[in-house]
C-alpha cells in the first residue's frame, strides 16, 4: 500500500492527495453526510428536467412529440458513457496503485452503468420505432452502445468469476481498460460510418443544432442523470465498505470466542 | 403513427428504473449501516 496512506499524510510524493482520499475510512467520513444532499439534488434536477421536457418544451419541427424521448435517452447515454470512463479510471488506479477503494468503486459502478445503458437502449428503441419503423437496426451507434452494455455485464461477471476476489478485480480492471477503446467508437460512430442514428446535435465547440428551449431541459435532465449516477455509486460504495467492515468485525469476534 | 405510447413508454421505463434503483440502493445502504452498527457493539 502507498506510504502516504499508511502515514495518513496528505502531502508527500506526487499524487499524495489522491492516496489520502482513497482511504475507505476517510471516504466514508466525507461521503455519508453528503449523501442526503446528493440524493435531494439528484431527485430535484432529474424531476425538473424530465417534467420540463415532457410537458413544457416545444415539439420538434420534424419529429414532433416523439423527440421528447430525447430528454431521457440522451442523458442516460451520456451518464452510461461517463460511468464507463470512470470505471476505466478506477481500473487504472487499481492496477497502478492497488487502491482498495478503486476496486470497490469499480465493482459498484458496473451494475449502475449497466442499468443506465439498458435505459439508453430501451428508450432509443422506443424512439426508433416511430422514426425508423423498427425497434432495432444493426447501426454502428446502436451496436457500439450494445457492446458497452455487454462490457458492463462482462465486468460484473468477471469480478465474481474467481474464488480469489483480488484475481477477479485484476481481470475485470484489464477488461475495463481494454473496453475503453469502445468509448471513442461510440462518440465518432456517427461520423465514421453512414448511420441511421442521427449525428451529434450538441457541440461544445459551438454550432449546436438545438434551440435553447429544448437545450435547457436537456442539460438539466443530463445534470440530474449524472447526479443520480454519482449518488447511486457513492451510496453503493458506502454500503460495500460497511459490509466489509461488518464482516471483519464479525470474524474478529468469532476468533476471540473460546 | 401516434408517438405518445412510445414517449410514455420511454418515460415509464426511465422513471421505474430510477425509482427502483434508488429504493434498492437505499435499502442496501440502510441494511449495511444497521448491520455495521450492530457489529460494532459486539
Amino acid at each position: 500500500m502507498n506510504e502516504n496512506v499508511l502515514n495518513g499524510t496528505r502531502g508527500g510524493k506526487s499524487g499524495g492527495w489522491l492516496h489520502y482520499f482513497a482511504n475507505p475510512g476517510r471516504f466514508m467520513r466525507v461521503a455519508r453526510p453528503a449523501l442526503p444532499w446528493l440524493a435531494a439534488f439528484s431527485i430535484a434536477l432529474t424531476a425538473a428536467g424530465i417534467i420540463w421536457g415532457y410537458q413544457f418544451a416545444p415539439a420538434d419541427w420534424e419529429q414532433g412529440d416523439a423527440a421528447r424521448i430525447m430528454y431521457v435517452h440522451v442523458p442516460a447515454a451520456w451518464a452510461a458513457m461517463s460511468g464507463y470512463a470512470a470505471l476505466a479510471v478506477c481500473s487504472l488506479l487499481s492496477i497502478v496503485w492497488r487502491h482498495p477503494l478503486a476496486d470497490i468503486a469499480a465493482e459498484e459502478i458496473g451494475p449502475v452503468g449497466a442499468a443506465f445503458t439498458f435505459v439508453c437502449l430501451v428508450s432509443g428503441s422506443l424512439w426508433g420505432r416511430p422514426m425508423w419503423g423498427a425497434y432495432w437496426v444493426w447501426d454502428a451507434r446502436l451496436t457500439s452502445v450494445l457492446l458497452l452494455f455487454f462490457l458492463y455485464l462482462g465486468h460484473i461477471a468477471l469480478i465474481r468469476a474467481f474464488d480469489n476476489k483480488a484475481h477477479g478485480y485484476r481481470a475485470a480492471a484489464i477488461l475495463a481498460l481494454v473496453g475503453a477503446i469502445n468509448l471513442p467508437i461510440i462518440v465518432f460512430s456517427v461520423q465514421w460510418w453512414n448511420t441511421l442514428h442521427q449525428g451529434n446535435t450538441i457541440s461544445f465547440s459551438g454550432g449546436s443544432k438545438i434551440y435553447v428551449t429544448m437545450l435547457y431541459p436537456l442539460l438539466i435532465s443530463s445534470l440530474g442523470f449524472y447526479m443520480s449516477f454519482f449518488t447511486l455509486v457513492v451510496a453503493r460504495i458506502c454500503a460495500a465498505i460497511a459490509e466489509r467492515k461488518t464482516r471483519s468485525l464479525l470474524l474478529a469476534a468469532a476468533e476471540q470466542t473460546p | 403513427m401516434n408517438p405518445w405510447p412510445f414517449i410514455n413508454g420511454a418515460y415509464g421505463v426511465t422513471v421505474l428504473f430510477l425509482v427502483g434503483a434508488g429504493v434498492l440502493t437505499w435499502a442496501r445502504y440502510r441494511r449495511a449501516m444497521a448491520r455495521l452498527a450492530q457489529a460494532e457493539t459486539l
